[in-house]
């Protein structure tokens, strides 16, 4: 070891002579991470792309993305003397005749299928928690980029085997192109070079494939990192953590270690997964003929929403001066999906604007979802949106599993999309509501302890504990919201706001309001001094609290009259 | 019962495999007593939906014409008799033995000319063009029956089956007379050795090992789908919090 020190010491040394790295080095290393298995999810992404990228090279030796005819003679049988385009073929000769091509193309295809995956569910972990707010909105719509591309180049890299399911996948492509108003046959012309499926489109895509797309991603993943590194990691509330420092472990040894072992994890998983369950069997499918379809016909996961929308819409289309305009295919093919990652990238400017004091201070502490009923309950109508969609796209499945009708599947859903999303934001509001006056509660009364005594004069009754410090912080880490008011209608100086300032500002109040009007206020230092005095001493005494609840409760709002007549105790 | 079935089975094969000639005449000509029979079986258990003289009823199509293939088809797969009327007749416990089934399919056969269940010869798909069979039911098959023969939804609520379990006398009789909502393939349009070639086709994704690991299925994207939430994505949650909690 000692050797060791001794021989790298100088050459370390020459080398900061002239790179002088050693105090930035130094600082990095030292920088803390704060610990949390959610903050890991993202890591996933990130290590799934870089499966992605060393397996696509192994790949890309081998694939030839040309769509001129050969005839197959390699060694899957079934197939041998059908004529097919050279991509085609030459993913049966990965599959089948290039040494560990098979177990490659599945690592490839299921760490595709991770990647989109990890990504949703950091998207939702970064929302549900607040994680965009300032100063992250950038790296926010970072991410929805990043999100977005993973949604393209998923589709891109299972169109390009020209098996049967990625053609069918790239025919209702065009078909989304084609409903484009106006352009859109330009468009088709211009991206297949002529009819569907003309000749050069998979030498186009391939490019995108492996090189415009994977290079945007990369670009966009480093701006990620380099973004979240200088602005440091946010942190979950706890004891001792604020809004102005990090609580966590040094990158050397311990994140490091942890960060790069969990690099290794997935990729076992991933191989595991690789090697004992198949995907995209394209030798099943196999080659792309526009006169053939198979049933079961349904994209990759995180294009089965684009899917649904389009399997549930109504067959609706405008005739006029001789141009059809399908809106059947345009609203759910084109519109849904552009409409949905819009509405995501720009939410924080939303909530940014009807956040009393939001610009005055950094949000590096973490929201518990409760605390944020109306954005948790946003959330949750979209996911219920996403998952309703889902449905719509596996209907057929789901129909010959579950021995349901196909076509009640899409009329049910049909009326569901509007109706239960709202539904879903109701209940989600409420139960987080339910769960700040549950919070309340335990500050004000302890710790339910599931012990029971009974009194002299015959009462049963809870013992209460008072909370640990570490819980009592969490709970407290809670911001009580006041939402925006709308402004007088002149100024402090007299001059009266013009018409269209003050019918602005009187909506983003409105919106304000349906933010944060319903909210249980955290208990004032004075309520929880008086409490905490209370519970320890009910406790320490083995018996319970005897006051009546509603005396403790705040005043007006939600809660109880507490002048009103606290009941006698039983007798 | 299974045995005696097995041992008479026996005994036949051995005399046909004796005498190819006569092969044909056991196989297609039916005795005047299977006619018998099958005409009282038709009226105690048949009759009822589809007429005292098979002339069909509101309930039920009429069974002139369909052949002995139609009624094999329908009765050794246990379709009929139909236990409720429905969206499609389900695959059920087979309700005839095999002496009654050819008793009935004689009937049947004896209405009027008809399709008529495959000879073991029609049956014999050794020498067929497998690649050939893949291309076939590519363009024939699939949009129905799934790229693996697993099977998929129709609309309202009925479903092409899975083909998996299906036999090469059931396969050959289903293309030959297109129950339910499946379009006939008559000799004009599949011959025989297409036949045979769809036939070895459907037995090769039975038969061979499938070369990518398990197969999820064979339902295309979706399960796929399934298992990468729920087994990929969950271990990998599973390692996040397992290394969370090391960590401390």
């Amino acid at each position: 070891m000692s050797a060791v020190v001794d021989k790298a010491g100088p050459m370390l040394e020459a080398l900061d002579e002239r790179l002088t790295l050693a105090n930035y080095v130094k600082r990095n290393l030292r920088k803390v991470f704060p610990d949390h298995w959610t903050f890991m999810l993202g890591e996933v992404a990130l290590y799934s792309f870089i499966i992605l990228l060393l397996s696509g090279i192994y790949l890309s030796l081998f694939f030839k993305p040309s769509m001129t005819e050969v005839v197959y003679n390699g060694s899957y049988a079934p197939l041998k003397g059908l004529s097919m385009s050279e991509a085609y073929a030459s993913t049966l000769d990965i599959s089948f005749d290039i040494r560990g091509g098979l177990l490659l193309r599945q690592i490839h295809h299921w760490a595709a299928m991770l990647f989109v995956a990890s990504m949703s569910i950091h998207v939702m972990r970064v929302f549900f928690t607040g994680a965009f707010r300032k100063p992250r909105e950038i790296n926010w719509s970072i991410g929805v980029g990043l999100l977005t591309m993973g949604f393209v180049e998923g589709f891109a890299g299972y169109s390009l085997p020209d098996d049967l399911l990625s053609g069918t996948g790239l025919r209702i492509a065009e078909g989304i192109m084609l409903s484009v108003p106006v352009v859109g046959t330009y468009i088709q012309f211009f991206v297949f070079g002529g009819e569907f499926p003309g000749d050069i489109f998979i030498s186009r895509l391939y490019g995108v494939h492996i090189l415009l797309l994977p290079g945007i991603i990369l670009l966009l993943i480093t701006a990620h990192l380099m973004i979240v590194w200088y602005q440091k990691h946010t942190q979950y509330p706890g004891k001792g953590r604020t809004n102005d420092n990090v609580v966590g472990y040094p990158v050397l040894p311990v994140y490091a270690a942890k960060a790069g072992g969990f690099f290794f994890v997935v990729f076992g998983i991933t191989v595991l997964m690789a090697g004992f369950v198949t995907i995209n069997p394209i030798w099943a499918y196999g080659p792309y003929t526009p006169d053939q379809i198979t049933a079961g016909s349904q994209p990759d996961w995180y294009m089965g929403w684009l899917e649904g929308a389009l399997r549930i819409m109504p067959n609706w289309e405008t005739t006029a001066w001789g141009h059809t305009i399908s809106w059947n295919v345009f609203i759910p093919g084109g519109l849904v999906m552009g409409l949905v990652l819009t509405a995501m990238a720009i939410y924080p400017m939303i909530e940014a604007k009807v956040t009393r004091g939001y610009k005055d201070q950094d949000h590096d502490l973490l929201d518990r979802p409760r605390n944020a009923p109306v954005r948790t309950g946003l959330g949750v109508m979209s996911l219920t949106f996403y998952i309703l969609l889902w449905i719509g796209g596996g209907n057929d499945i789901i129909a010959k599993f579950f021995d349901l009708s196909i076509n009640q599947i899409t009329w049910t859903l049909r009326f569901a999309i509007f109706i239960v999303p709202p539904l879903a934001f109701v209940a989600t509001k409420r139960a987080c509501l339910g769960l700040q006056r549950k919070d309340r509660d335990k500050l004000l009364h302890g710790r339910e302890t599931g012990t029971i005594i009974r009194l002299p004069d015959g009462e049963f009754t809870e013992v209460h504990a008072p909370l640990s410090e570490e819980e009592k912080a969490v709970i407290l880490s809670k911001t009580d919201h006041i939402p925006l008011e709308a402004p007088a209608e002149t100024d402090a100086n007299g001059v009266a706001l013009s018409k269209r300032k003050l019918k602005a500002a009187r909506r983003t109040a409105h919106l304000s309001r349906w933010f944060y009007d319903d909210n249980i206020p955290k208990p004032t230092p004075e309520e929880l001094a008086a409490a905490e005095a209370h519970i320890l001493h009910g406790y320490e005494e083995g018996h319970l609290v005897t006051e009546h609840r509603d005396s403790l409760e705040p005043e007006g709002g939600v809660l109880h009259d507490p002048n009103a007549e606290p009941a006698e105790p039983s007798k | 019962m299974l045995l005696i079935v097995l041992a008479m089975l026996g005994v036949v094969y051995a005399a046909v495999g004796q005498a190819t000639t006569a092969d044909a005449a056991t196989d297609t000509a039916a005795t005047q007593a299977q006619v018998t029979a099958g005409h009282k079986l038709f009226q105690e258990g048949c009759s009822s939906c589809h007429g005292l003289g098979a002339q069909g009823t509101q309930n039920a199509p009429t069974l002139i014409g369909v052949g002995s293939a139609a009624a094999d088809f329908q009765l050794s797969t246990g379709r009929m008799p139909l236990a409720v009327p429905g969206v499609q007749a389900p695959e059920k416990k087979i309700q005839y033995n095999d002496t009654q089934i050819a008793a009935l399919a004689a009937f049947v056969a004896s209405l009027s000319p008809g399709p008529q269940i495959p000879t073991a010869k029609d049956l014999d798909y050794a020498g067929a063009d497998l690649a050939l069979g893949g291309q076939i039911f590519r363009t024939n098959c699939t949009q129905c029956h799934n790229f693996a023969g697993a099977g998929g939804a129709l609309s309202q609520g009925a479903y092409a089956p899975n083909l998996m379990s299906a036999s090469p006398q059931e396969i050959y009789e289903a293309m030959l007379t297109g129950p339910e909502n499946m379009p006939v393939f008559s000799d004009q349009t599949l011959t025989p050795s297409d036949k045979q070639a769809v036939i070895k086709f459907i037995e090769n994704i039975r038969t061979e090992p499938n070369p990518g690991g398990w197969s999820l299925g064979s339902v295309g994207p979706v399960s796929e789908g399934l298992f990468v939430w729920i087994g990929g994505l969950l271990a990998l949650i599973a390692a996040a919090v397992w290394i969370g909690a090391k960590v401390r």
